[in-house]
């Protein structure tokens, strides 16, 4: 008889499985790579020093310094201008963990250091078939690359840190298959966007998705970051891609990527965790990428999203009532018409060269909104680099705007940058949360491109008159 | 594990109806600089809790509230949504919380609040629908018979994962559990040929 079709994540789940999950235990699952960062690190190592244990594999761990890290760079005396005590204590406990525990850091001098979920797959450490984690929900990333990704919580992480295990129950599976091509201005953000307005800020519950169809295979694996990235927004812990050619040619000749003939072996291998014909999924999703706009969000909560040509919506109840009282878009007119006063170019959602790229395509040339502060932030220093030997920077910078040291930054706000109470921030991150940029401010969430358009405007724009061809 | 078991609990509701209250609102990130897990009830909802001078907001429905009375928050669907700061449930724990009803619950909040002991509960729509309604009503929640019983005599089923049921009875400590399974997780490097230095990395 032929072996039952099997999906990414029975695949996935197979290969990692310890010990088999029973009606009374979660299954022990094993973790291939355990990315830590300074913020959700310093209780689950003191939870380990507690019980006297070590970090059982060091060499499966991976720490970075970027969501109190400050963006502005050190002064002349070599000083650096975190935001206060806390920040920089913050940052000084991982640094002692990771030389206590022997854990690589990718400190403040590192040529490496980034967001978490753009250097692990930029030193080739996320690598299709691993079951990565990290005390971050946005851990969903990295499973753009044929990976089962999630955030965990501290706890958990300490779990890790001790064992290299999680106690883990299967979650159900959901394919979300987008038909078609994005039409020219349309990209994995939006795809995003409209795949969490569809199922639901909680439509994704207990799922682990996978994305799939025409319009994902024809994303790059900045784009396909972007898409996984925002699983967790729909309620999902996970989301996955499978990998291919895409990504064999990203990952090839990273710092932590197999090489020689390991490289070949690893391919083959990697070929094997995609999705077989007929495997069954929990749940099936399709949405017609060729019918997407750009979108942006009008509440607060990433599934109140629509294109960024509509009217805003009449509040249909009271949640809808409290979101619209706190970003007072006018009911029925154009959401264009409304003030910008910040936007973010940045996050683990859209920090990526190509997000760079895509911005810079938009505000080459122009000027910012005199209304407007702009904050680009690359995602880590090597996305930097590349940007600045690209001249990228300079288009940034000439536009109006200001280009920052790396570091999630005005995402979550943690680390000094942040808007004012009542502001308007068009904002390439993941989260439109009230007060998540700053007491008081108003989210709206976009793509890179958007983003670029609305600084130049000073309004909330549609970016696809700027890139010629598909403006309706 | 530094909280004690739950197997009963009778106290009294806080409700906030809202849907999609997210971690960023139960603990601003601006309070996740500290690296310790513990005193976080000051930062609990901090900001529908006070102003900007740090005075208690008039509207906040925590004024008045005894954390030792009321111990049970109620909330809106798709609770704990957002990032995984697992400040969130220490926060809510720190405070005086020990369950939080709701019709359903984010995934990654209910994996911490169950290690912290704070008892996530999704009860059916009615009957989330009649805690919503009436706050400050008394409840019991009975972990060992998986039931939310209303102060008039009705009752609601709840479901929890077995193992996280069976640690907040009984403290049963998952890293000690992890750990009892070592020769399984040293055989699994081995096959996997994953051991400590056998793998180019």
């Amino acid at each position: 008889m032929e072996p039952a079709p099997r999906s990414l994540l029975d695949k996935l789940w197979a290969r990692h499985v310890v010990v088999e999950e029973t009606p009374e235990a979660p299954a022990v699952l094993y973790i291939d790579l355990h990315l830590v960062h300074e913020v959700t690190s310093p209780q689950a190592f003191a939870a380990l020093e507690e019980r006297g244990l070590k970090v059982r594999r060091p060499d499966k761990t991976l720490a970075t310094l970027d969501h109190s890290t400050p963006t502005k760079p050190a002064g002349a005396d070599g000083k650096i201008p975190y935001a206060d005590k806390e920040t920089e204590r913050q940052v000084a406990q991982l640094i002692a963990n990771c030389e206590k525990h022997r854990i690589r850091l990718l400190g403040m001098d590192d040529p490496m250091r980034g967001i978490v979920h753009v250097i692990g797959p930029e030193l080739g450490a996320t690598q299709p078939g691993r079951t990565i984690v990290c005390g971050d929900s946005h851990t969903s990333t990295h499973g753009a690359f044929g990976a089962l990704a999630f955030g965990i919580g501290t706890t958990e992480a300490g779990h890790v840190l001790a064992t290299q295990c999680l106690l883990q129950r299967k979650p159900k599976s959901m394919r979300v298959v987008f038909d078609g091509a994005c039409p020219r201005g349309v990209g994995a953000k939006d795809m995003a966007l409209a795949f969490i307005a569809t199922i639901g800020a909680d439509g994704g519950q207990g799922y682990a998705v996978e994305f799939a169809g025409p319009a994902v295979e024809a994303l790059s694996m900045d784009a396909r970051m972007t898409l996984c990235n925002m699983s967790i927004e729909a309620g999902a812990r996970s989301g996955m891609i499978a990998p291919d050619e895409t990504t064999f040619a990203y990952l090839k000749s990273r710092e932590f990527a197999p090489n020689g003939a390991h490289w070949e072996r690893a391919v083959g291998e990697w070929r094997a965790f995609a999705s077989d014909p007929g495997a069954h999924f929990d749940c099936e999703v399709r949405i017609d990428a060729a019918g997407l706009k750009p979108m942006i969000t009008y509440g607060v909560s990433p599934d109140a999203a629509l294109p960024v040509d509509a009217v805003a919506p009449r509040p249909a109840n009271e949640n809808a009532r409290l979101a619209h009282d706190y970003m007072k878009f006018a009911e029925d007119r154009p959401m264009t018409e409304a003030l910008v006063d910040r936007v973010f170019i940045g996050s683990c959602t859209n920090s990526r060269l190509s997000d760079l790229r895509e911005a810079a395509a938009v505000m080459r040339g122009r000027k910012v909104n005199p209304r407007v502060i702009v904050l680009v932030v690359p995602g880590s220093h090597m996305v930097k680099r590349a940007a600045e030997a690209e001249a990228l920077d300079r288009v940034f910078v000439e536009a109006g705007a200001e280009w920052r040291e790396p570091g999630c930054s005005m995402c979550i706000a943690m680390n000094g940058d942040k808007g004012e109470p009542g502001e308007l921030v068009v904002s390439t991150s993941n989260r439109n949360f009230i007060g998540r940029q700053g007491k008081g401010v108003r989210t709206v969430l976009a793509s890179p491109a958007t983003a670029a358009a609305s600084a130049i405007e000073g309004r909330i724009a549609d970016p696809r008159k700027y890139l010629g061809g598909g403006a309706s | 594990m530094n909280f004690d078991p739950i197997r009963t609990l009778r106290s009294r509701t806080v409700v906030l109806p809202q849907a999609n209250i997210d971690t960023d609102q139960i603990v601003p990130a601006r309070f996740l600089t500290t690296t310790t897990r513990a005193g976080l009830g000051k930062a609990l909802f901090y900001d529908w809790r006070y102003d900007e001078d740090g005075r208690a907001k008039n509207s906040s429905v925590f004024n008045g509230v005894n954390p030792a009375t009321h111990r049970i928050l109620v909330a809106g669907p798709n609770f704990g949504c957002g990032s995984s700061r697992e400040h969130a449930p220490w926060a809510l724990h720190d405070f005086g919380f020990r369950a939080v009803a709701s019709s359903d619950i984010a995934d990654i909040f209910k994996s911490n609040a169950l290690k912290n002991g704070l008892l996530p509960v999704a009860v059916d729509p009615a009957t989330h629908q009649r805690l919503l309604n009436s706050p400050g009503r008394e409840v019991t929640i009975d972990l060992e018979r998986l039931t939310l019983s209303l102060d008039d005599g009705a009752t609601a089923a709840f479901a929890v994962e077995p193992f996280a049921r069976r640690c907040l009875l009984d403290g049963v400590d998952p890293l000690g559990h992890l750990q009892r399974h070592m020769p399984a997780i040293e055989a699994y490097e081995v096959r996997q040929s994953t051991a400590p230095d056998s793998e180019p990395r």
